[in-house]
């Protein structure tokens, strides 16, 4: 079954949409939808890294990541206005990186696959690191759960119940890098935010606990990277693209359809 | 007054607590202790650190100098001033009151019927009231059954009838816990009525002690102006209803 591209590529998709969509509420519910971006978009600086030094992609993007989500959460505690100082980082990391990469010679590098994914080339290895990410992310996710709604909700109520938000912000820190680095193959640097924040958007408005929101979030990415993948392959489209594009269309759906009851029983 | 009588080792002291923010001196030199069943109220102008003075107890903020000290064994239930809640995130009364530790169902049933909101144990938080939000903080704080109930300027945003029912709840509370409590208050009459204990604070502690004494001091009336003598009028008023 691994053997068939199109299987790895499923499953490599459905690993990264099981892994960003819980992850993508603690996005949304902090609106930190600016810092996924940052985050993301310094992958194609750890692209080019990873190429300089001989790394793996792998290595170099999540250290990319990791060192950029480490700064924004330092510089975020110091007053700076926190969406300004985010624009300016996530526009500077891709811009700083695509210049990177330019400067490597000998090498032929395919841009596209790292700004829009290249999930039909996932290889065994690569499904090995995807899979590994997942769970690690959604381990992490598992065990801080209740810590990190907590935090979420206020830093003084955490505190009160001798909860650290500081080090819950560092679990959330660390998974985001982690994301990231495995959906780089999958929809590539600039739609990983895509990939965190729709889902969980568009689950919003049919959940009552922050539970069934980061399930339905789950089922909403899963269903968006298979039928995007087989409408990808069915209409030769780019595979990240399509698959971010059918997540729009299921929040627009979602959107309609919650607007148009309350408009209903408002008559 | 049998609260002023049962002394002994204070639940909660802190002893010379200094603290800087940014380079600005918020607090100094803060002493103060909390007793079994005591109720200690907080007052003072608007930044006056009130709230720095709060979080610092709660283990938010670090102090530049001095100490908190509390038996380890001791627990904390924390109404906080405000809780926004980001609308994209759902949430229950119910898996609000199991944040971050899940409790028995009697239990939540327990805390939310001590605190008069028995009933919204299914409703979704973004739908509740200012004062039934407040109840459900409280109900919150009283889940772990508190040895300590530390309130800030919990009845803000409440109209008069509020704010009343919100501290005749405390009082009720505190005597269904046997708890000590803390709170920072704005409403001076009802601070006169039913603390035992009150601490008048502008950066540092400018004047402590009953209420009366507290509503007397030349150091409040300077804080307070005009609204002292009103306030000193209730009270007497009660003292002198109380005496026939």
């Amino acid at each position: 079954m691994l053997d068939d591209f199109m299987w790895r590529a499923a499953l490599a998709g459905v690993f990264v949409g099981l892994a960003a969509a819980p992850l993508g509420c603690f996005v949304v519910w902090r609106r930190m939808a600016y810092f996924g971006d940052a985050t993301a978009h310094a992958a194609i600086l750890g692209v080019a890294m990873a190429l300089m030094f001989n790394l793996s992609i792998f290595a170099g993007v999540l250290i990319v990541s990791l060192t950029m989500a480490a700064c924004v959460t330092m510089l975020s505690g110091r007053g700076y206005a926190m969406d300004t100082l985010l624009g300016v980082m996530a526009h500077s990391a891709l811009a700083v990186g695509l210049v990177a990469v330019s400067f490597i010679s000998g090498i032929r590098v395919d841009l596209n696959a790292y700004l829009f994914g290249d999930i039909l080339a996932v290889g065994k290895n690569d499904l090995w690191v995807i899979g590994g990410g997942t769970l690690l992310v959604l381990g992490l996710l598992f065990w801080r759960w209740s810590a990190l709604l907590t935090a979420t909700l206020s830093d003084e109520l955490a505190h009160a119940s001798g909860i650290q938000p500081r080090r819950e912000q560092l679990a959330l820190t660390l998974s985001l890098a982690v994301v990231v680095a495995v959906a780089l193959k999958v929809v590539g640097a600039l739609l990983i935010a895509a990939l965190l924040i729709i889902p969980a958007a568009t689950a919003r408005p049919f959940c009552r606990t922050p539970e069934i929101m980061a399930l339905v979030a789950a089922a909403i990415a899963t269903l968006s990277v298979t039928s995007g993948l087989r409408a990808a392959y069915f209409f030769d489209t780019p595979t990240g693209p399509t698959i971010v594009s059918l997540a729009a269309g299921l929040f627009l759906l979602s959107t309609i359809i919650t607007q148009g009851w309350q408009y209903l029983r408002q008559r | 007054m049998p609260h002023s009588m049962n002394r002994g080792t204070p639940l909660l002291r802190a002893t010379q607590l200094s603290i800087q923010i940014g380079g600005q001196q918020i607090l100094e030199d803060i002493n103060l202790a909390l007793h079994c069943e005591e109720i200690v109220t907080l007052i003072g102008p608007n930044g006056s650190g009130k709230s720095t003075l709060v979080k610092t107890l709660i283990g938010a903020i670090k102090p530049t100098a001095g100490s908190v000290a509390m038996d380890a064994k001791r627990r904390i239930g924390y109404v906080p001033q405000r809780l926004h809640l980001d609308p994209t995130l759902p949430m229950t009364v119910s898996r609000f009151m199991n944040l971050p530790r899940r409790h028995q169902r009697v239990d939540v049933q327990q805390a939310l019927a001590n605190a008069g909101v028995e009933a919204l144990g299914n409703a979704a938080m973004s739908q509740l009231s200012g004062g039934q939000f407040q109840r459900v903080l409280l109900a919150r704080a009283l889940i772990s059954k508190p040895d300590i109930l530390i309130l800030d300027e919990a009845t803000q945003g409440l109209d008069h009838r509020g704010v009343a029912d919100f501290y005749k709840k405390i009082e009720e509370v505190r005597q269904t816990y046997r708890c000590a409590v803390l709170m920072v208050s704005h409403d001076l009459h009802v601070v006169m009525r039913t603390a035992d204990h009150v601490l008048c604070l502008n950066g540092r502690i400018c004047c402590e002690g009953k209420p009366e004494r507290v509503a007397s001091s030349p150091d409040y009336q300077a804080l307070f102006g005009d609204q002292t003598a009103q306030t000193l009028a209730v009270y007497q008023h009660r003292e002198a209803a109380h005496a026939g």
